[in-house]
């Protein structure tokens, strides 16, 4: 046993660092660490830096952009990238719509899309959830009748992030209609944004932000050479999707960051006497989630060490099911600690607070951003259901 | 960066836990408590023909060179079994201290009498009013020109009733919370002026008060330079956190199981309760509080080499407060879980509830090591 990483190691993370350094344009990593929101421009700006040096993909096939990096690698990439903080790639492209096409797609497919994805010469929103169908995705009712060359989709699909942005969506949709087994008949499609038929609505959010909408599918025609593997393979692609590693997302880097801004502003902050940091039981909080996260470091190590052991797998350590849940429970615990350190500083309400950066205060997006994070314990299965996955491993029901 | 367990690393712990499997069952552990001692002479000979308690120390001294992962595999087996000896008290306290403080003869002398289990050991060092505070030392040592001799009070002193032999700390100058001023003395367990007060502890071990009244200790018998064992007893402390954050590690890793299969075959309203997701999501709860603790004590076994004493410190405090929370609940879910049978004395899981809540309560509770932690600034 040795928590040392090898020379190697160290170096790739010392260049990972100074890489991130010399092209993080300093507004951005000053609105990454206010919590604010991030122009179109500046996401598609930063992919395209990674994707010049070659980073942009790291996780897909080589052949198509992916780094070959180890288990090691990759977490020094993900825990610099978080630890700056620079804005992560958009995950719809490279964690979501990437992979799959790359597993399941023809080569036409992945002719047409990876390298523009890996640009982000495409912004991809996802089209799965539903007014009806949530956590209980097969529930879906959007639906895809084949017409000639073409399937005609109808249907509403909600909590479609960034779709104002997107250019393309991929979409669950049903290709036959739903029987016993719901979870047959569904197809995964691929689908212009840019189609008639198709109506961005935005949901302001508790946040202040814009970013999650309602897009309703009315009679839009998509071309069959958009279906992404066979009819009714949609299910298994949702899955696949689902059970991709989750070790990126225990957001170990984020929380350090987190940690270190709680104690920076703490610093600051006047409590009575002196520092909010200076009142020990403030630490004592502080202390608490440090614990908590030092844990969930060394148990994504752990399942990171397990992986280089056995190699790359496409079965999820079920261990990383806990890192999502362990890692947004301290997330949202690091967005209650800062609203602590702001007080009544928090409670100032700016509408510009989102994008107007001259009269910006420090404070102005803490209350936001602990109501918005509530959000990573819902997405990306919620943590409900990863607890009824874990369950069924351990008790068989 | 790796967690794999070295070829000799993995035989230890292989014969280890066949060993526990297989002479530590509930019904065998409670006929090791009706001993006269409260532990098992005969377990405790067969620990010494298993290699275990020559483990940390260095083979030119009778040992056998094992290091703190080898303490953690042991400690781990003993927590699954709920083991009743002294082996913390002998080999990671007591024995740590010698290590550490001991002289050349010192060691020479006791290390192969601790590794082949003719002798124990306990640390009497606790005393009424020092709670976690490991500087707090008032029992006295005076000098004159025979030697030394002690005056003063230790409670809950792990097995101290029967060790053979005490190895007790004292203020040898200074006033009560100084860390400078502390000796540590190697007295025999039925010395002179001794009086032991020997009972049960919670968990079904068992502990000592111990009076020390004009107790005499001849200068050979000091372990160490004298006024200078604080970081030693700082060390060790630090050791014996790891080792029984391993324990609890194993006694929780144990408890989740039973619950686990109680969930399972426990048959209500006609079906297994298990099936009852409002029971599946607290069994899962458990599981991610027992991977967040086994995860801190292999960090605490990792780092109980490191020589930065303050670096050594937060690790440390962290391990112990992510064992004291995992265990606290675990324990807890573990007994609701069960309903009546969690609170049977006829069932194993009670005691693992027990031994996980004494666990907490050594060494600086949960409270204590946040407060630790809060006044280093943090973890990092």
């Amino acid at each position: 046993m040795d928590l040392r990483f090898t020379a190697e190691e160290l170096a790739f993370r010392d260049e990972v660092r100074s890489f991130i350094q010399g092209a993080l344009p300093e507004a951005v990593r000053k609105k990454m660490i206010e919590g604010r929101q991030l122009t179109k421009d500046e996401v598609v700006s930063w992919q395209r830096t990674l994707n010049a040096k070659g980073w942009a993909v790291p996780h897909w096939p080589v052949e198509w952009g992916g780094t070959g990096w180890s288990a090691v690698q990759h977490y020094f990439f993900d825990d610099e990238l978080q630890q700056a903080p620079a804005p992560l790639c958009l995950p719809f492209n490279v964690n979501m719509i990437g992979p799959v096409i790359a597993a399941f797609g023809n080569e036409a497919q992945k002719k047409r899309f990876l390298p523009r994805a890996a640009n982000l010469d495409d912004w991809w929103c996802q089209g799965f959830s539903e007014p009806g169908a949530g956590s209980d995705l097969a529930a879906l009712k959007s639906n895809a009748r084949l017409s000639g060359e073409h399937y005609v989709v109808n249907g509403q699909k909600m909590w479609t992030s960034f779709a104002q942005f997107a250019d393309w969506m991929f979409c669950l949709a049903r290709t036959e209609p739903a029987t016993a087994r719901k979870q047959q008949g569904i197809s995964f499609l691929l689908i212009d944004m840019k189609t008639p038929g198709i109506t961005v609505r935005p949901i302001a959010t508790i946040d202040g932000g814009q970013d999650v909408n309602e897009v309703f599918l009315e009679e839009v025609m998509v071309p069959i050479e958009n279906l992404v593997g066979r009819p009714g393979e949609g299910w298994n692609i949702a899955k696949f999707l689902l059970g991709k590693e989750r070790t990126g997302l225990a957001r170990v880097g984020t929380s350090k960051e987190r940690i270190r801004r709680i104690k920076q502003l703490a610093s600051i902050e006047q409590s009575g006497a002196g520092p909010l940091w200076e009142d020990l039981r403030f630490r004592e909080r502080v202390a608490a989630v440090e614990v908590e996260l030092k844990a969930l470091e060394m148990t994504l190590l752990r399942v990171i060490a397990a992986e280089k052991r056995r190699g790359p797998s496409d079965k999820p350590d079920p261990a990383s099911s806990i890192l999502k849940i362990k890692g947004t429970e301290i997330l949202q615990a690091t967005t209650e600690l800062l609203l602590e350190v702001a007080g009544p500083q928090a409670m100032r309400y700016r509408s510009e607070a989102l994008e107007d950066m001259a009269h910006s205060d420090w404070a102005d997006r803490i209350a936001p951003n602990y109501f918005g994070w509530r959000k990573f314990s819902i997405f990306g299965g919620s943590n409900e259901i990863l607890k009824n996955v874990i369950a069924k491993t351990i008790l068989g029901f | 960066m790796d967690f794999d367990l070295t070829e000799e690393q993995r035989m230890l712990k292989d014969s280890v836990d066949r060993w526990i499997a297989e002479n530590y069952s509930f019904e065998q552990r409670s006929r090791h408590m009706k001993c006269p001692d409260g532990w098992n002479r005969e377990v405790w000979e067969q620990y010494a023909e298993l290699g275990l308690l020559g483990i940390p120390f260095d083979e030119g001294e009778g040992g056998l060179g094992g290091g703190p992962i080898e303490t953690m595999l042991v400690m781990e087996a003993f927590g699954r079994g709920l083991t009743l000896e002294p082996y913390l008290a002998t080999v990671v306290l007591a024995g740590g201290l010698l290590r550490l403080a001991g002289s050349a003869s010192q060691r020479r002398t006791l290390v192969p009498q601790i590794a082949d289990g003719r002798l124990t050991l306990a640390f009497a060092h606790t005393e009424r009013h020092s709670r976690f505070e490991l500087a707090d030392v008032s029992t006295i040592a005076r000098l004159d020109e025979k030697g030394w001799t002690l005056e003063g009070e230790k409670t809950v002193v792990l097995h101290g009733d029967s060790a053979d032999k005490l190895v007790v700390s004292a203020r040898t100058s200074g006033s009560r919370c100084d860390a400078d001023g502390i000796t540590l003395f190697l007295v025999a367990g039925d010395a002179k002026g001794i009086a032991r007060r020997g009972y049960a502890t919670q968990d079904g071990l068992r502990a000592a008060d111990i009076e020390l009244d004009g107790v005499r200790v001849s200068p050979e018998d000091v372990l160490g330079k004298p006024g200078n064992a604080y970081p030693a007893i700082a060390r060790v402390v630090d050791e014996a956190i790891a080792a029984v954050c391993a324990e609890a590690l194993g006694a929780m890793t144990a408890l989740h199981e039973l619950t686990v299969e109680y969930l399972k075959n426990r048959r209500q309203f006609g079906v297994p309760i298990g099936s009852f997701q409002v029971l599946q999501h607290r069994a899962v709860d458990m599981l991610i509080a027992l991977e967040q603790a086994r995860s801190m004590a292999i960090l605490a076994s990792m780092s109980v080499a490191e020589n930065d004493a303050e670096v050594r410190g937060r690790c440390l405090a962290a391990a112990k407060a992510q064992i004291g929370s995992s265990s606290r609940f675990i324990g807890q879910e573990a007994t609701q879980l069960h309903g009546g049978m969690g609170l049977t004395m006829e069932y194993s899981g009670g005691h693992y509830f027990k031994r996980l809540t004494m666990i907490e309560s050594l060494f600086g509770n949960t409270a204590h090591q946040l407060q630790r932690l809060a006044r280093a600034g943090g973890l990092e």
